[in-house]
């Protein structure tokens, strides 16, 4: 009990110094089903145009790649001050996918081709991907309205019309 | 002006120390007025602001896909929606959200993003100034 509480206390201490701990991989599989707290400054940034992901869909090299291209980010330009993108890259790279389904590189550096992304939607017919209120895949609050705070349970599912 | 800066030997001083460090790491908002921000775009460009000019600049394309209005609405006064991710997007007109225009580093930001995506190039200040002067003119 001492231990873990000490334990907590340095985590603590990281976290206010603005260092995230890089975690052991065999974490991965818990880190990934509860999701990691967001880093405020990166859920303020990229929340300004969609959810902010969980670092932990896509693997450590496709977040490098998106945050060393951010002038093209899926045809718009979502330019960062290098100070900021060195620190979201930090943490990204320290919260990636581990688990083995997202340690594979998806086509196009979309979550949503990855292939954990594809089998966990394939009830969803291409007619709904499409409908007005879902518009894009990238739109994970369509259809999980607490998706932007780190919840995909699938009872919270609510499919738009 | 008043500063309460906490003394050496406050318990919050540490932690105030801290907040300094990582603030130092992003660069520090600047806060400013709507009106502030114009008046600093007019001095660039050196010439008046012209609303209906800015008007035109928003609601036009500029040979690509998207105008300005694509995701602010036209007039953009009420919620606009991201033209491709579908996200809601808080009016951009300073009198019906009052955060807009008041953190210099935010409107830069979002202007060479958004330029670069309407115009293909980053705006000019008078370009920026017809535009705030054009959203100042819109009223609740």
């Amino acid at each position: 009990m001492r231990i873990s509480l000490s334990l907590r206390a340095i985590a603590g201490l990281l976290a206010a110094l603005c260092i995230v701990p890089a975690m052991a991989d065999d974490d991965g599989h818990e880190r990934r089903a509860r999701g990691v707290p967001l880093l405020p400054q990166y859920q303020q940034e990229c929340s300004s145009c969609h959810i902010a992901y969980p670092p932990g869909m896509l693997p450590a090299a496709t977040w490098q790649r998106l945050m060393n291209n951010l002038p093209r980010h899926f045809g718009t330009d979502a330019s960062l001050d290098d100070a900021t993108v060195k620190q979201l890259s930090t943490w990204l790279t320290a919260n990636a996918g581990t688990y083995k389904r997202v340690r594979v590189q998806p086509p196009e550096d979309r979550i949503s081709r990855s292939a954990w992304f594809e089998r966990k939607h394939d009830e969803v017919a291409a007619s709904t991907w499409k409908r007005p209120a879902v518009k894009s895949a990238a739109n994970c609050a369509a259809c999980h309205p607490k998706s932007d705070q780190g919840n995909f349970n699938e009872h919270d599912i609510r499919i738009p019309r | 002006m008043q500063l309460s800066l906490p003394s050496p030997l406050s318990p919050r001083a540490p932690i105030a120390a801290l907040a300094l460090a990582c603030a130092t790491l992003v660069p520090v908002a600047v806060a400013a007025t709507p009106v502030e921000l114009l008046a600093g775009y007019t001095a660039q460009a050196g010439a008046p602001a012209v609303p209906a000019r800015g008007q035109q600049f928003f609601t036009t394309r500029h040979g690509r896909d998207w105008s300005c209005a694509s995701c602010h609405g036209n007039p953009p006064t009420e919620t606009g929606k991201h033209a491709s991710t579908g996200k809601p997007i808080s009016p951009l007109a300073p009198a019906f959200k009052a955060e807009r225009f008041t953190d210099t580093a935010k409107v830069e930001k979002w202007f060479r993003r958004n330029c670069n995506d309407v115009v293909g190039r980053e705006c000019t200040a008078a370009e920026k100034a017809d535009v705030l002067s054009w959203l100042l003119t819109l009223k609740s």
